[in-house]
């Protein structure tokens, strides 16, 4: 996985509740065996205005100007500013695959659903939740000031904005320590792998129809 | 001993290791497989030259991209085909047991997984799907991951996890007639919302609960993730268990009795703290359908269309004007003058007999409307289809004019054929009513298989609990 330390990175507000992940990659790229490619089909359904399918040119398609991202301004964004309970619905993990690889790093609204929050920090995205009355703020920011850049540094759990104001946040020790080092999981669980097979044994013993 | 939630209960028989910042190691009985969410996990496995850690602790089925008509001549999508066969490769490969597509077992992973006895009580279950939340009607702690967590389940049977906060949604009374589990599901969404339950573990109980058929739980519980609830779950009792005994997966002879004894603690101890409550009146339950593009857009069938006026704040009046430009609706229009063009009967949270028999019960010996360009109706499995064939639920929905196809995922999701066209209007039994979900532009209305069944003969939404 990827590393995540420091950014400093061009904003683009998405404003919008409960974008779910139906919304972020339509179902017709799910068919895809891979995790890498889901960046020009990133919304989709928003961001073009034709039916978009696998195997299409992504760059003759004709794009929804009207679409936030696709504003001469909000061109080469990394930080994704959203509303409520964003990537709700579906645990697809294309979801933060798509949003990776249209160039996001960060994401901050003022809540995430379960599901995208934890697959966000499998992949090197980082999902920052702040107050709803913060994120106010950073909109009216984002959308007043062209080319507005916030600094996030995961270290320290500060947003750094252009007017100095600092908003520090709240990360789990555990995916911090992940997303800093860009460590696998996987890696890390089998370091314990006497504690599961102790645990397994045990389990087997209690409940032997779970093992038939 | 301090009183214990059927969650404390469930967490802390899996609980292998825990960290003093709550992130724990929890052991996994069960892993359910599909193709959509599978092959970037088992590429994953093999490039680390890793083994499945308990092939036997999986099952997996093909259903999000299979066709549900014409089966023999295969899927005629050429990238849905692939990931099929991708599938079908790997589980060759690691010997785990599939269901194929032409298998008669074969169906929605979530509804396979109870009919074979797969899901059994006091399990961790997970599939890369979000309606796994659909296994926790057995007492089980199921719940969605995603594709990294599969192949993390894969190699070393454990999630990494943080417990949730808990919640009981207690509804008591009897239900009114017409009204089923999904009219509670939506009901209870509409009330707290679709975040309403995110960071927690729902536990549904109470008199109106214990009454539901499992089928009517599972219902309940594949919902939970559209109140923003990882698991939902229900207690077990005497219904949980006639309902799983004798079925292929099942545990047998001196196993069996053990294990029924064993599932019969899974219960919330009297006293035990929940974080928060819910209680729902279910005789005030009215049948339930959306009128927006989430499921918490809601109202009960004999309202009207909200005017985004009303809205509580001003995200939510945008996002309701939004969702009524989308949906193509007039504020304030009654909900039965909506008039629809397709019906979709089917899907992880509706696809199971009792559903199949409801729609068939409301559609015997009537026709479907002039302006229903589509009726169809999908059941969750082979061996569903094999049952309503066997009860004649299939000549009676097809004399009625719906069309009766083959299992799968179908129209909820539109990754096969089955898809709305753009302005499209359907009732369907399905979980989710986002924007271009059962296709670009279409339009969709969650109700109960009689709500949509009802529709289909009468051409617009109908109060099924009345007449």
């Amino acid at each position: 996985m990827r590393k995540f330390s420091l950014l400093d990175g061009l904003v683009v507000p998405l404003d919008r509740a409960n974008v779910d992940t139906d919304a972020i990659i339509p179902k017709q790229f799910l068919k895809s065996i891979k995790r890498s490619g889901f960046g020009p089909n990133a919304f989709d359904e928003w961001r073009y205005l034709d039916h978009g399918e696998p195997g299409m040119d992504n760059s003759k398609r004709p794009l929804n100007q009207d679409f936030v991202l696709n504003q001469p301004r909000y061109q080469g964004a990394q930080i994704l500013l959203a509303r409520e309970n964003f990537g709700c619905g579906s645990s697809r993990e294309h979801a933060p695959w798509a949003l990776e690889d249209y160039g996001f790093r960060v994401i901050i609204a003022p809540s995430f659903a379960d599901i995208f929050f934890n697959n966000c920090f499998k992949n090197g995205l980082l999902p920052i939740k702040l107050a709803a009355e913060k994120v106010d703020v950073l909109f009216k920011a984002v959308e007043a000031n062209a080319g507005y850049k916030l600094k996030v540094d995961l270290e320290q759990q500060t947003i750094g904005a252009p007017d100095g104001a600092a908003y520090p946040f709240e990360v789990d020790a555990f995916r911090k320590h992940c997303l800093l080092n860009g460590l696998d999981d996987i890696g890390l669980t089998l370091q314990h792998v006497d504690e599961i097979k102790a645990f397994e044994a045990k389990h087997r013993a209690a409940q032997p129809w779970l093992f038939a | 001993m301090s009183a214990k939630t059927l969650y404390d209960k469930l967490w802390d028989s899996h609980v292998v290791r825990q960290d003093a910042d709550g992130t724990a190691l929890i052991y996994i009985d069960r892993q359910l497989v599909h193709e959509v969410t599978s092959p970037q996990a088992f590429e994953g496995l093999k490039l680390a030259q890793r083994k499945p850690w308990r092939t036997a602790s999986m099952l997996a089925v093909p259903d999000h991209n299979v066709p549900t008509t014409n089966r023999a001549a295969g899927i005629a999508d050429p990238i849905s085909r692939l990931q099929v066969e991708t599938l079908d490769a790997n589980c060759a490969e690691y010997g785990v047991l599939e269901f194929k597509m032409n298998d008669i077992r074969q169906g929605i992973v979530h509804v396979i997984g109870p009919e074979q006895g797969a899901t059994l009580p006091g399990m961790t279950v997970v599939c890369g799907d979000s309606h796994t939340s659909t296994h926790g009607a057995f007492a089980a702690l199921a719940h969605g991951i995603g594709t990294s967590e599969v192949e993390h389940v894969m190699a070393t049977q454990c999630l990494v996890a943080k417990k949730s906060k808990a919640m009981l949604v207690k509804v008591e009374g009897a239900l009114g007639k017409g009204v089923t589990a999904k009219d509670i599901a939506l009901a209870v969404i509409g009330k707290i919302g679709t975040a309403g339950g995110t960071g927690y573990a729902i536990e549904f109980a109470g008199s109106a609960i214990r009454a539901l058929s499992m089928e009517g739980r599972m219902t309940l519980c594949n919902m939970a993730i559209e109140a923003g609830a990882r698991a939902g779950m229900v207690a077990a009792d005497d219904t949980t268990i006639a309902y799983v005994k004798g079925r292929p997966f099942a545990p047998k002879g001196s196993d069996w009795d053990k294990a029924a004894a064993y599932w019969k603690t899974l219960h919330s101890d009297a006293g035990a703290k929940f974080d928060a409550t819910e209680e729902l009146d279910a005789a005030q339950i009215k049948p339930q359908v959306t009128w927006g593009t989430s499921p918490e857009m809601v109202v009960a069938v004999d309202g009207r269309v909200p005017d985004p006026a009303s809205a509580p704040d001003a995200v939510k009046r945008g996002d309701w004007e939004r969702a009524l430009a989308y949906m193509g609706l007039q504020a304030n229009t009654p909900i039965t003058d909506i008039k629809i063009d397709k019906v979709f009967i089917g899907s992880c949270t509706n696809g199971r007999i009792e559903d199949m028999r409801a729609a068939a019960t409301v559609a015997k010996g009537k026709k479907v409307a002039a302006n229903v360009k589509l009726a169809m109706v999908v059941p969750g499995s082979g061996l569903v289809k094999q049952q309503a064939e066997q009860e004649g639920l299939d000549k009676i929905l097809i004399a009625a004019g719906f069309e009766w196809r083959d299992p799968g995922c179908s129209m909820c999701l539109a990754m096969n054929d089955d898809r709305l066209a753009p302005g499209e209007r359907c009732a369907a039994t399905s979980n989710r009513n986002f924007e271009g979900r059962q296709g670009q532009g279409g339009r969709t209305h969650l109700v109960s298989p009689e709500m949509a069944a009802a529709a289909a003969i009468a051409g617009h939404f109908v109060d099924v609990s009345k007449g």
